[in-house]
């Protein structure tokens, strides 16, 4: 089990128990976090789960596979380079503490 | 006059989504969702790849399972509704039990067409639709070394891939000229078919199946459309689906390859509406009556049917998107591509990632990319906006076609999904 820490944009905090092997669009979508949709099942198709990040955390959770920097390339959201898909993030027990923040929707 | 209660048939995507927006948008009376499997609903594309190949088969829900009972929706699984009373408004069961409703809204999906030949009653011949479906193809695999695909279009080249990746001998047959014919430019067609064959798939174009054989009740053999006989122990089934139209029909609602309804979801009869894959409809961009079946049809669809139901109509403009994942090919399209009369295509697709941009003169028709996802995500924007950048812009690999969105209003990809 790892704790993980969604921030929405108006500042509330939820802490997420997320389980080994699951993404963090997987376990937001258990927990219901409002802004993360997941619409196409965490295939990297849709975009719906998009997050920003520290840079301690995303030294953490490891670089972008091609395919999840493309696709962020051309978010139409406010991209930054915080920015991640949260369905690419495989969680671990090394990612103890996590903290997800839910972008915007503009 | 607030609605007391809902009804929703089916459980797919568009079911769930339709009960999950009716509560996000403030629905307050009572929702009952009826579906006929068991299970909580559920993800349908990584049926046809995860799922086969995981060690364990995990289905991954659409909604955690505490979902319904937060948003008071009634999970009725495992039921089968019978027939619909229109005037008397109520749902009849297979087992005897009645359901009144105010509005019915039904996402009954759609099933797999089975091709009219000797044989589709075999073990050994399955389709893939559903958990069960699937479970079935897990548990033929171990015995089937030789395995044809009856169908080169979406879910038959996806299986394809799969069964490649997990060392079996693939043949696919495809009675059109070539694969996903009806589905995507031919230069995307040639360019999947040609990294199927590398990945050890056979695929027989202009072949179509003249019988499946067996002993002992269990396929053993494929002859197709040209006489030739091709070892199977398992023959899966992909030349497309039928609309579960039954029901509806059967309760005097109009259908014509599918359920059909007008711009608000609504059927031929009084608060019924109708979403997702059986919903045949005159779509805003095509300018014709069709039926997409996609997940993002589904969702959208349902998205806007909630809004409707609830006294916030808003014209149906959803951009319909797709994707199939092929061995290592991600295919997003997006767009309608209906009577194209231009291809052009950025990027080289010897490289493995390139795009075909369809036109209809200086229209913007679709988009479709192999491991393109910029191109596939611009897409999106530029088709919601209506701007179609210029070809030779298109052409030249050194052109940012983003700087067409300049000044554009910004929307993020939830900002459509998101009500």
């Amino acid at each position: 089990m790892t704790t993980i820490v969604f921030i929405q944009p108006d500042g509330t905090r939820r802490e997420v128990d997320a389980k080994a092997g699951e993404s963090g669009m997987q376990a937001a979508v258990r927990a219901g976090v409002d802004g993360i949709v997941g619409e196409c099942g965490g295939a990297c198709m849709c975009a719906t789960c998009h997050v920003q990040v520290s840079e301690a955390d995303d030294a953490r959770i490891g670089p972008r596979e091609a395919i999840e920097e493309e696709m962020l390339e051309s978010v139409l959201d406010d991209v930054s380079p915080e920015s991640r898909l949260s369905c690419q993030i495989r969680l671990r027990p090394d990612l103890e503490g996590l903290v997800l923040k839910v972008v915007e929707v503009v | 006059m607030g609605i007391g209660r809902i009804a929703i048939v089916g459980t797919g995507h568009a079911g769930v989504q339709a009960a999950a927006s009716l509560r996000q948008d403030g629905f307050e009376g009572e929702l009952f969702l009826i579906g006929e499997e068991t299970d909580l609903p559920y993800h349908k594309p990584p049926l046809s790849k995860t799922f086969l190949k995981d060690d364990v088969p995990e289905l991954q829900l659409l909604r955690p399972e505490d979902f319904y009972t937060r948003n008071r929706v009634e999970l009725l699984s495992g039921r089968c509704v019978s027939a619909i009373d229109p005037a008397g408004k109520r749902l009849a069961f297979a087992d005897g039990a009645a359901l009144a409703y105010d509005r019915l809204i039904l996402a009954t999906g759609a099933r797999p067409r089975l091709p009219a030949v000797p044989g589709t009653d075999l073990d050994g011949v399955l389709a893939l639709r559903n958990r069960a479906d699937g479970l079935a193809l897990r548990a033929a695999l171990p015995a089937a070394g030789d395995i044809v695909v009856v169908g080169g279009g979406f879910i038959g080249m996806e299986l394809a891939s799969t069964f490649a990746a997990l060392g079996r001998s693939v043949t696919v047959l495809e009675a059109a000229p070539r694969i996903l014919g009806r589905a995507v430019s031919p230069l995307i067609s040639d360019h999947l078919a040609e990294r199927a064959a590398a990945s050890g798939i056979r695929i027989l174009t202009g072949t179509g199946l003249a019988a499946i054989e067996g002993e002992a009740r269990r396929v053993r053999r494929v002859t197709t459309g040209d006489r030739q006989s091709l070892p199977a122990q398992l023959v899966v089934i992909g030349i497309g689906v039928e609309p579960n139209v039954e029901l509806a029909a059967a309760a005097g609602l109009a259908c014509a390859n599918g359920i059909s309804v007008d711009g608000a979801f609504r059927t031929s009869a009084p608060d019924i509406y109708a979403v997702g894959d059986v919903a045949s409809y005159e779509h805003w961009l095509a300018g014709r009556v069709l039926r997409l079946e996609s997940v993002q049809n589904a969702t959208d669809q349902a998205r806007s049917v909630a809004a409707h139901l609830l006294g916030r109509p808003a014209p149906f403009r959803a951009v319909p998107w797709f994707w199939s994942d092929q061995g290592d090919a991600r295919l997003q399209m997006v767009g309608l591509a209906f009577d194209p009369d231009q291809d052009v295509v950025r990027g080289d697709p010897q490289s493995g990632a390139f795009s075909v941009f369809r036109y209809r003169g200086d229209r913007l028709l679709s988009i479709e990319t192999v491991n393109r996802p910029s191109d596939y995500m611009l897409g999106r924007k530029l088709l919601a906006t209506g701007i179609a950048p210029p070809i030779a812009m298109v052409r030249d690999a050194g052109a940012d076609l983003r700087s067409l969105l300049e000044g554009e209003p910004k929307t993020s990809a939830r900002a459509v999904v998101s009500s």
